[in-house]
């Protein structure tokens, strides 16, 4: 039996709501795989839980006519692997949300849940970043929508509020139409495993595929939340591929993060990591763009 | 606070009143009997209370029995036939020797139901990758793999050869 004082059960995305208004200490379940091992643990013990498991209007995948994605939040990881909209549009988040746990993780686990848990290792967030998501989250004043740059507020902190659930997650065509992406994740395990380090790398090319028209670089667990590279990116926007621009990519990365030594890894083994998976992520970036990255 | 759930086990439809704070490992063994579902580490990594829900295998040990309501829940104890006999999956389990103490080989066994249940043809790596949600500490694994690569083939060419 797990140490949960009160359970609610919603029927609906508002009857979530208006539950987890009623008791200021509630929140959210969704897929489980997070909340529920921290009861077992202690850490949650006698908490309050608002269940969205199973509430229809968060599950699935969209594509609206003008090409937007739109990943309800409770759709879980091997839904999102599977789906030959994800697999066509941004193969890097289908294989980015494949890396999470095991298969029986992936089945119930949800990607909504990966984001709210604000945790910078999640494996989905780096290419989250990457493809420039904007997070639709519904309160009891309504709808807002918030750019994933502006979610995360600290480590496990981000700006949703206690009331609001996180409803879906928005991805225009521009921000993966063109691109070559590439995610690499390390950890200890090929399996069953937290992210040591993760990069998510996106390249698009100019038409003769010779220079960058753009580059986008995130990383997980290379600060206290997810992140991008930005003035990296600002850097070699234009610039011409060869190995010098690998290197100048590499070193602008290790300028940008900010990791911490943790008992899984040391800062200086994860900036190692930072340099070396940003030279391979964005390697296939490239390759996957339809250039040549033989550099 | 207690509810009724209702939700179909191995095939037949059953209400039975659950506590919301249970797990549905919890409730199958305890509740219904089923004890091939196995609890190890009870936080999801592993992979002995494997169950199928809907047809997708989950740790039943991090998913709350009041999530089954409508819902389809096979375990190893549904897999016999009506006249007792094993089913194929879980004889090859038995001609490979990929079974030890037994305690990994239910949820284990799940998961490949799962994976035979889509028809596709897998090689060993990706078949490594399709149970890495599941620890064994006696086999090595390989027998396993031997077992899978066996079933998975089989059902392959059997599958193929239907119109």
């Amino acid at each position: 039996m797990y140490d949960i004082e009160k359970y609610y059960q919603a029927t609906g995305v508002e009857d979530a709501i208006r539950a987890l208004c009623e008791d200021e200490r509630a929140m959210v379940i969704s897929g489980g795989s997070d909340v529920l091992i921290q009861c077992r643990e202690g850490r949650l013990a006698g908490c309050s839980l608002v269940s969205i498991h199973g509430i229809e209007e968060l599950m699935g995948i969209e594509e609206t006519g003008d090409g937007e994605i739109i990943i309800r939040a409770a759709t879980v990881f091997s839904h999102i692997a599977n789906s030959p909209v994800i697999q066509r549009t941004m193969p890097m988040l289908a294989y980015a949300v494949d890396q999470v746990g095991g298969p029986q993780i992936r089945n119930i686990g949800t990607i909504g849940g990966n984001v709210c848990n604000g945790v910078t290792s999640a494996d989905s967030a780096s290419s989250l970043w990457a493809l420039n998501a904007t997070l639709e989250l519904r309160g009891p004043q309504g709808t807002r929508t918030v750019p994933i740059r502006d979610f995360y507020t600290g480590a496990g902190k981000t700006v949703r509020k206690q009331n609001e659930i996180l409803v879906a997650i928005h991805i225009e065509k521009k921000d993966y139409d063109g691109f070559g992406g590439c995610y690499l994740k390390y950890g200890k395990r090929e399996a069953m495993e937290i992210a040591t380090l993760g990069c998510a790398a996106m390249t698009r090319l100019t038409p003769d595929k010779t220079a960058l028209q753009e580059l986008r670089l995130a990383y997980g667990v290379a600060a206290p939340t997810p992140m991008r590279c930005w003035n990296t990116e600002a850097a070699v926007q234009g610039a011409r591929i060869d190995a010098e621009l690998i290197e100048r990519i590499a070193t602008g990365a290790l300028s940008e993060v900010k990791p911490r030594t943790s008992w899984r890894a040391s800062r200086e083994f994860r900036l190692q990591l930072v340099s070396e998976l940003c030279r391979r992520a964005v390697r296939q970036a490239i390759i996957n763009a339809g250039g040549m990255a033989d550099v | 606070m207690y509810n009724t759930l209702t939700m179909t086990v191995n095939g037949s439809e059953v209400t039975l009143p659950v506590d919301d704070r249970e797990s549905l490992a919890d409730t199958l063994r305890n509740r219904l009997g089923l004890t091939s579902v196995k609890k190890g580490c009870e936080v999801g990594e592993c992979g002995a209370c494997t169950v199928l829900v809907d047809g997708e295998a989950i740790d039943s040990c991090i998913y709350l029995s009041v999530w089954a309501q409508g819902r389809r829940v096979m375990t190893v104890e549904g897999l016999k036939s009506p006249t007792g006999e094993l089913s194929p999956i879980q004889q090859a389990f038995i001609d490979e020797a990929a079974t030890q103490c037994g305690f990994c080989t239910p949820g284990i066994i799940m998961s490949a139901v799962e994976i035979v249940g889509t028809g596709k043809r897998y090689s060993r790596e990706e078949l490594r990758r399709l149970i890495s949600g599941h620890l064994c500490r006696c086999t090595g694994y390989e027998s396993i793999l031997n077992a899978l690569e066996r079933i998975v083939e089989e059902t392959y060419r059997f599958t193929d050869r239907q119109p």
